[in-house]
């Protein structure tokens, strides 16, 4: 059973494996410069043009691991020389594809006149006029025009990451909106999202010596993740780690649920707030839109709310599948709740780390919340638990039409109506990653089976309902 | 007083949202909104024996329905 999608995923794990087992040992900071040569053995080199820079790009990933520019305060950041600097020429005919036919669809289809033809009777497109709609590349009957777009920036569906100085990717923090879509798609993994590890680590250690509580709150996305143990032999392996008890982020989405259905039925018109990068979305590109977010808060920090509110010596570490939640614990209304945000990936590094091997544990419980928070992990569920959020509270005179958004595209296009008033629909559910929670960026593997995994595990849930998930706080 | 049933994984499974259920009318019914402030706790590391409530510092395992009011009476009546 495979642990990772990429190996890239695989490399940068390996390097927080790596740094979660010198900080547990207590000797990261004696000796992480170790840690390139354990990583890159030599003395052939098998990523790059020479071991010494295959080292020097895990020096980097190492500063990563450890925190980042703290200058920054964006939690994805490119590092400029493990960026391949791929070419970036956009539309292109790909001569040996090109077989200088007769009907010129391409130069019938471009409104800007940019394709000519050379002595061959072969395309070629004029870059100064080229807008790059692709429409020559759309209609071409032999698929010779081809769209050489850098994978960070195809990636990227809100166009923060471009080209910048040396040719290297450079991020516009005005307009990223930290959800890791470039994290997963740079073939070289010059993109990466800043790891506290380190401070979950210290948290751990404080845990174990009873200076804290720590709890961990885990995304339901989780049910489909770690696919090659139990998702109880994981939640023991949490609590091998030091951590007090596992609790279900869901159970704070069953509460955002219920909430989120009341506000909706007073304002008449809602965006959802549980998606930090869909929120981010709404402030840099939508800013008339703000008042219309949600006044809850996200489902990890309304139940990390109440875990600080009944235990004063709790800890919290969120652990799920986003980057996004690193901006978003930050942030001075969640910030007094959840103490750090680590993904599964580092979570699969702490485990190795730590010498935790799930699949030889004992199956622990976890099960707190309904159906209906658990189903929060995947696109359309957050507006199937809102909908029975209303008929549980009995609000009979509103008639709830939701749009669930899936991927930051689809959010746009809602947003962009409802802006000018033309969107039918009340509740915009906006998810800014694929799938849901499920295609989030820190997820270990992807898969298509993964919303099955997702309703399977909300179907277990012992409550059957909201009220009675959240019953003991009423 | 703070009561905090436990509404960990394990407790919940073994039916301590009966408890909170339970407790919550019994504060109501002895009139001790004013003295006796309920919450949920997640996990008070007893999980192998039944739903653990906690009343102030001290811990009671396997509270149930049937011996609900005994627990009741002996760690809150009695001490309030």
């Amino acid at each position: 059973m495979r642990k990772f999608d990429t190996k890239v995923q695989y490399l940068k794990y390996k390097i927080l494996r790596e740094v979660a087992r010198y900080a547990m040992e207590d000797r990261l900071l004696d000796c992480y410069t170790e840690i390139p040569g354990i990583i890159v053995k030599g003395p052939e080199s098998t990523m790059r043009c020479c071991i010494y820079k295959e080292r020097a790009i895990v020096s980097e990933r190492i500063k990563l691991a450890m925190g980042g520019d703290k200058s920054n305060p964006n939690v994805i950041e490119v590092i400029d020389i493990a960026c391949d600097e791929c070419p970036v020429s956009g539309y292109n005919v790909v001569h040996d594809l090109c077989r200088g036919c007769i009907a010129h669809r391409c130069e019938d289809v471009c409104a800007k006149n940019a394709i000519t033809f050379d002595e061959n009777q072969k395309a070629v497109i004029n870059k100064e006029n080229c807008v790059e709609c692709g429409r020559c590349a759309s209609v071409c009957p032999y698929g010779a025009i081809t769209n050489r777009k850098r994978p960070c920036e195809r990636a990227c569906k809100v166009n923060a990451i471009h080209m910048g100085k040396d040719k290297c990717a450079e991020i516009d923090n005005n307009k990223c909106i930290s959800c890791g879509a470039c994290v997963y798609q740079c073939p070289f993994g010059a993109v990466i999202d800043k790891s506290f590890i380190l401070d979950v680590i210290n948290l751990m250690k404080k845990s174990r010596n009873n200076e804290c509580k720590l709890y961990a709150v885990v995304a339901p996305s989780i049910s489909s993740q770690f696919s090659y143990a139990k998702l109880g032999q994981v939640i023991t392996g949490i609590k091998e780690l030091g951590f007090h008890t596992v609790v279900e982020a869901a159970l704070g989405a069953d509460m955002v649920a219920y909430a989120e259905a009341a506000e909706l039925a007073e304002k008449k018109f809602l965006t959802s707030s549980c998606c930090p990068a869909f929120v981010d979305y709404i402030h840099k590109q939508f800013p008339d839109m703000v008042e219309h977010i949600s006044h809850n808060l996200s489902p990890m920090a309304a139940i990390a709310k109440y875990i600080k509110e009944t235990d004063e010596n709790a800890k919290i570490v969120f652990i799920g599948p986003c980057t996004a939640k690193k901006m978003e614990f930050q942030k001075e209304s969640v910030k007094p709740y959840v103490d750090s945000v680590i993904t599964f990936e580092e979570l699969q590094a702490l485990f190795d780390g730590c010498g935790v091997d799930i699949t030889k544990l004992d199956e622990g419980i976890l099960d707190n919340a309904s159906y209906y928070g658990r189903i929060f992990a995947r696109s359309g569920g957050l507006a199937d638990a809102v909908s029975q959020a209303i008929s549980e509270h009995g609000i009979e005179n509103f008639n709830y039409d939701p749009i669930s958004c899936d991927g930051i595209e689809a959010c746009r296009a809602a947003l962009l109506r409802a802006s000018k008033n033309v969107l039918p629909n009340n509740f915009i559910e906006g998810m800014a990653c694929s799938g849901g929670c499920i295609g989030g960026a820190g997820c270990l593997t992807h898969g298509v089976k993964d919303k099955n995994e997702v309703d399977k595990y909300g179907r277990e849930a012992y409550e059957k309902t909201i009220l009675s998930a959240i019953g003991f706080m009423k | 007083m703070n009561i905090f049933v436990c509404v960990g994984s394990s407790c919940h499974l073994s039916g301590s949202a009966k408890i909170v259920e339970l407790m919550k009318n019994a504060v109501e019914r002895n009139n001790l909104n004013d003295k006796v402030k309920l919450s949920g706790a997640f996990c008070l590391g007893k999980c192998t024996e039944g739903v653990s409530v906690k009343f102030d510092d001290e811990i009671v395992c396997g509270v149930s329905e049937d011996n609900f009011d005994e627990t009741f009476q002996k760690y809150v009546l009695d001490k309030i």
